[in-house]
């Protein structure tokens, strides 16, 4: 679940960059490969992908960052479903 | 004096939900109007959106779409207005649609509310004649997102009173923003330029000189802006900027505003940025992607 998750948030991040390499570690915000809005975009993804609502203390741009900390933020909204 | 409790809204479009947002966080009552039932139906779901984003982006102003809502009357009718201490208009940005609301506000509200114009390019000075009350009405004009921006452009129009400028730089302060008070002039200060800036950039694309990409890129890596001056017009919406400056011709009667013809090109072929998934850049699917910019 873990691997398949994370692919699929790669995934996503890649179609919406110009850039075709991308670790799963890098900070997408920081590497100026997205504006702050898209964050927005990945909320959305993961509430519709995942089927998980990302409310109160999970509303933060931190577990947004990269597509380990999204992963990590959506492996552990399953486990608590 | 009396202090500012209930502050009457009208508009909830874009800007009238984050002055709405930005006011309840600060504690008022508000009272939102929109003459369309259907929007006023459908606004507290955007609500819900815009304050999870400005929950990302700005933890320290939280709040949840409830805290707004609960604080908030949600009305079609503009003579519920005369509960409010003060106002904030943010009707579509055409003379013709803000016009009969100035003029039904000289009625209905007490003399001595302060009106705030949330307006880009219409002279405060010309709506303040409609309402019979022109020392009331003061140019507030608000930035987008309005939670996350820091100060506000206030425009004193020529027959705007000491008193009304007074008041409405103190409920700004207490809204937690600060405020640059300027005359009242077509486009005052940031949209003159701004517009003239986005519009000679579109003429630079139009004769060659650079790549959208490359024009933008100078201003972001040169002078550290957060955004190149096309990735901006894609922002504010291409329709929107080509208004602006015709309004800007208009007014002053000056051909430097004369607009570029690739943008009134673009804009009759319905390439309106952001929202309508491309412009100058390309959003692809998303429509609000982070585009081909970089």
């Amino acid at each position: 679940m873990g691997a398949d998750s994370k692919a699929r948030i790669r995934e996503f991040v890649l179609d919406n960059i110009t850039e075709t390499e991308l670790a799963d570690d890098d900070d997408i915000f920081e590497r100026g490969l997205v504006r702050s809005m898209f964050v927005m975009q990945l909320v959305v993804f993961v509430e519709q992908e995942f089927g998980v609502q990302v409310t109160g203390d999970d509303l933060r741009f931190d577990h947004f960052r990269s597509v380990d900390r999204v992963d990590e933020l959506v492996t552990r909204k399953l486990a608590a479903v | 004096m009396a202090s500012v409790h209930t502050v009457g809204v009208v508009g909830a479009g874009v800007m009238g939900r984050g002055v709405t947002i930005a006011l309840r966080q600060a504690g008022f009552q508000v009272i939102l109007l929109d003459r369309e039932p259907e929007i006023l139906k459908s606004v507290q779901r955007t609500i819900a959106d815009d304050v999870r984003l400005y929950a990302l982006l700005a933890p320290a102003s939280a709040i949840t779409a409830a805290e707004v809502v609960a604080g908030t009357v949600f009305s079609t009718d503009l003579a519920d207005l005369a509960a409010a201490d003060l106002v904030v208009e943010n009707a579509t940005e055409r003379f013709e649609v803000k016009a009969p609301i100035y003029r039904r506000l000289g009625e209905l509200l007490a003399p001595g509310t302060p009106v705030g114009v949330n307006t880009s390019a219409i002279p405060i000075t010309r709506l303040g004649a409609l309402t019979g009350r022109p020392e009331d009405v003061v140019g507030t004009h608000f930035m987008n997102p309005v939670p996350l921006k820091p100060t506000v452009e206030v425009i004193r129009g020529r027959r705007t009173s000491a008193d009304t400028l007074e008041r409405m730089r103190g409920f700004i302060t207490a809204l937690g923003k600060k405020s640059v008070v300027v005359n009242d002039s077509p486009g005052f200060v940031t949209n003159r330029v701004m517009m003239l800036t986005v519009n000679e950039a579109v003429f630079l694309l139009h004769e060659g000189v650079g790549t959208a990409a490359d024009i933008d890129r100078l201003f972001v890596e040169c002078f550290g802006h957060t955004m190149g001056p096309l990735e901006t017009a894609d922002l504010i919406g291409l329709d929107t900027v080509l208004l602006s400056i015709e309004v800007l011709y208009d007014e002053f009667k000056d051909g430097k505003y004369r607009p570029c013809p690739l943008l009134t090109g673009m804009v009759d072929a319905g390439l309106h940025g952001r929202k309508t998934g491309r412009g100058f850049f390309d959003y692809g699917s998303g429509a609000s992607g982070s585009g081909g910019a970089r």
